[in-house]
């Protein structure tokens, strides 16, 4: 599967070097892979909802949209749901081209799409108690270069 | 229909979804029509730049017609990555 939401820890080197095990006549892989930040002086843990079933779709989507722009020979996302602690892997996507320019463009494509059109929704938790993590305007603006 | 509600629009109101026998003719209208329920509607619909909506899961604006649509979904902007 190359669309994965689940709430099991993975490892993303593992993951990495499948992925380019496999993505044959790849020049060029590129990954990325967010972390909690703990950002909250004091975060005890980050709450991931999601909608399933759309969830998977608009990844889903958004994946096909980037292999055919890029022209990509593959492409991977996994996205964590449920309860992570600070330091923990949320998520990771990787493209497989046959130069790194796509490579990486298909990367940071995937990203900008996956933080504002994709639905998830983060929720730190600290000793204070929960809330909710703001959009950040930058991140809905990151998709008008695309 | 089938209406749900995501993050803190889930909270406010209480439920994570229900179904809603309605005649709304665009969301905007399915909107109107919950806020005027009761406070806990209101509160969450105040305002409405901070909420988002998905017509049979996919992204949709608040003038999307209803007509044979099956779930109509409510949240606040999205936070993945």
């Amino acid at each position: 599967m190359r669309v994965r939401i689940q709430e099991a820890v993975f490892d993303p080197g593992a993951e990495l070097s499948a992925f380019t095990a496999s993505a044959r006549g790849a020049g060029a892989v590129v990954s990325f892979s967010g972390v909690v930040r703990d950002a909250a002086a004091g975060l005890e843990a980050m709450e991931i909802e999601h909608y399933p079933g759309m969830t998977e779709k608009a990844l889903s989507d958004i994946r096909d949209e980037a292999l055919t722009r890029f022209g990509l020979i593959d492409a991977l996302v996994i996205h964590r749901v449920g309860r992570l602690l600070p330091g923990e892997v949320i998520m990771m996507v990787a493209t497989a081209g046959k130069h790194r320019k796509e490579a990486f463009e298909a990367a940071e494509f995937l990203m900008d799409y996956l933080k504002s059109r994709a639905p998830f929704w983060k929720k730190e938790a600290t000793g204070e108690g929960t809330d909710w993590v703001a959009a950040r305007d930058e991140d809905e603006a990151a998709l008008k270069r695309w | 229909m089938k209406v749900l509600y995501f993050a803190w629009l889930r909270e406010r109101i209480g439920i994570s979804g229900e179904e809603v026998e309605t005649e709304a003719g665009t969301v905007a209208d399915l909107v109107a029509e919950l806020a005027a329920r009761e406070e806990r509607y209101a509160a969450a619909f105040a305002d409405l730049r901070a909420v988002r909506v998905a017509v049979d899961q996919e992204l949709a604006t608040f003038d999307a017609p209803l007509k044979g649509v099956r779930e109509v979904a409510f949240f606040p902007p999205m936070t993945g990555g």
